[in-house]
């Protein structure tokens, strides 16, 4: 069956319409609601987030967006998502430890994902949190203040929970 | 001078993000005030009186903002800008958290101020708490009669819609912003028009950081001539400085501006992070230039003073750097960050960051040449002063430059066979 958010995405879809005058603004919050619901975009749901919206929105446009963002996953990543931030700050607070620390108990380099599809590592651009750093983000949330202790016992209650 | 509390006061109270709590402690009557006892003339006048300047970067008189707003049937816009993303900056992820509330009041004040009946709230996606508090906190209001039609029965209309960005640091430059929250890439576009004139959907348009909206209540409920005491002549009122790197208590904190630079840095953050020597401090964010030790000395915290010394107060994020810091490594990274960032539409800023870059990488690794140097200092020229149409090549430029030359002989001693690199 052919792709359409889901009970949920829809809802929020429809609460979304009345909140800009223009359609066209739809295009990055149903990115999101795609995501949310496959946890990547791709070209089948960029194609009906195209038709949904209409007025007139092409699939070359709305492709044109989701590669511009960086939070869209345009191919799939594992359950966990772990980002860990490489710049100034965090770099000051010894972030290529935790890196180093992440990629070696996993067995992958940053941008890989683990073979059983658990963990994703990227190493990403400032988050946002400079003044606890280093900092890493997991699906939705942060942990600040990491040292390779903290990093590998989160790891291992995340292996808990696949 | 030092810590002063205007818009962070109640901040240790645990439930300061929710109405009851902001209500408890007077939120709410400045907006009250504003659409009972004041006209929107009076408001922008009151706002231009404080001398509040916008706390994302530039620092441009947001009252004359304000007013740039011309008369005429079209919708007018109101979006805050909530895009932190200028590594060193975590200010506003605290003021969205805490402050929600605030956040919300400011903006109808600021609505009635440029007779706008529609406002977005724009946060870096990556804010996934933030964005469920604003949320919440704009559902509450809502409720309570504080948004939406007739607010307090007073007759006015003003609806607020929260919007996540989706991972691009150029979404926080204006224009690239209102890009993307019609629903495109996030471009910056030429100016003029500014988007004063031609905003959001072809409307006139106010984009103000969340900093300066959370002024605004304090502003009416003291009016501007009380706030204009607050701080220097030049640069009124309290500042959020975040502070990062080598320090021994990094965090936020809220001083009055005109505060000494060494009196944040030795005093309120409690000196070097394990007693060593300060090598420098990057002020304003990562494209302000780099002060060393001795002007660090000398500066306050203030648009006059950091400018004085040419760098920037820009969002208030205060980098400091101790003799620890390999400062080729960390312009390396600035570097790295502004041509990971660059949208691609200017050739300078496209190619150049990417350039300087690859270039930087060479000298950190021990391959570079003082040819290379030259060319990072050449291709500089060609990024700078009007080259492309925002100013993300700029700000790259910024955070090279100034460091190459004030400690530039940290770069030579690592050019191809001058010493044994560890890396």
């Amino acid at each position: 069956m052919a792709y359409q958010f889901s009970q949920d995405s829809e809802k929020r879809f429809q609460r979304l319409i009345p909140q800009f005058p223009s359609k066209r603004s739809l295009i990055l919050p149903c990115l999101f609601l795609l995501q949310a619901d496959k946890g990547f975009v791709d070209k089948e749901g960029m194609q009906y987030i195209a038709d949904r919206i209409g007025d007139p929105i092409s699939l070359a446009h709305v492709h044109g967006v989701a590669t511009f963002y960086t939070m869209y996953n345009k191919k799939p990543v594992g359950k966990f998502h772990i980002q860990i931030c490489g710049n100034i700050s965090c770099y000051l607070s010894g972030s290529d430890s935790i890196t180093e620390h992440v990629c070696s108990k996993l067995g992958i380099e940053a941008g890989e994902t683990t073979k059983d599809k658990k963990f994703t590592v990227d190493e990403v651009q400032c988050l946002g949190a400079c003044g606890f750093g280093p900092v890493a983000q997991i699906n939705d949330k942060y942990y600040e203040n990491l040292t390779p202790e903290k990093i590998e016992a989160i790891i291992s209650e995340l292996e808990k929970q696949v | 001078m030092g810590l002063k509390t205007l818009l962070t006061t109640h901040i240790a109270s645990p439930d300061s993000h929710t109405l009851n709590h902001y209500r408890s402690v007077g939120g709410y009557e400045s907006q009250k005030k504003a659409l009972t006892e004041m006209t929107a003339e009076q408001i922008v006048n009151d706002v231009k009186n404080s001398g509040l300047r916008g706390r994302g970067g530039a620092g441009f008189p947001t009252g004359n903002k304000w007013g740039f707003i011309p008369k005429t049937d079209k919708p007018k816009y109101l979006i805050c800008n909530g895009d932190e993303g200028e590594p060193g900056t975590f200010k506003d992820r605290l003021l969205i958290e805490k402050f929600p509330h605030m956040l919300i009041e400011g903006m109808v004040i600021a609505a009635k101020a440029i007779d706008s009946h529609q406002g977005y709230i724009y946060i870096r996606g990556e804010f996934h708490k933030g964005i469920r508090i604003v949320e919440e906190a704009v559902e509450e209001a809502y409720k309570a009669g504080l948004l939406g039609k007739n607010i307090l029965g007073l007759g006015y209309d003003f609806d607020l819609a929260v919007y996540s960005g989706a991972g691009a640091y150029i979404c926080g430059e204006e224009s690239a912003l209102i890009n993307s929250l019609e629903g495109r890439r996030g471009h910056p576009r030429l100016k003029p028009p500014f988007p004063a004139v031609s905003g959001l959907y072809a409307c006139p348009t106010v984009v103000n950081n969340v900093e300066t909206f959370c002024n605004v209540p304090h502003i009416i409920r003291i009016t501007g001539d009380e706030y204009k005491k607050i701080g220097t002549e030049k640069s009124p009122g309290t500042r959020l400085f975040a502070v990062s790197g080598h320090v021994k208590k990094p965090g936020i904190y809220e001083v009055e501006m005109g505060t000494p630079m060494k009196e944040l840095v030795y005093d309120i953050c409690g000196g070097i992070k394990n007693d060593k020597t300060l090598k420098a401090v990057i002020p304003g964010g990562s494209s302000s230039p780099i002060l060393n030790a001795e002007e660090v000395m000398t500066a306050t915290m203030d648009y006059e003073s950091i400018a004085s010394l040419k760098s920037m107060l820009g969002s208030g994020a205060v980098i400091v750097l101790s003799e620890e810091a390999d400062l080729v490594e960390t312009t390396y990274r600035l570097a790295e960050f502004y041509s990971h960032e660059s949208c691609g539409q200017c050739t300078p800023c496209r190619e150049g960051t990417h350039w300087v870059k690859d270039l930087l990488h060479k000298i950190k690794i021990g391959e570079g040449t003082e040819k290379d140097v030259e060319l990072i200092f050449s291709l500089s020229r060609n990024m700078e002063g009007g080259t492309t149409i925002c100013p993300l090549a700029d700000a790259c430029v910024m955070a090279v430059r100034p460091t190459m030359t004030k400690f530039k002989g940290e770069f030579s001693a690592r050019l191809k066979k001058e010493v044994s690199i560890s890396h």
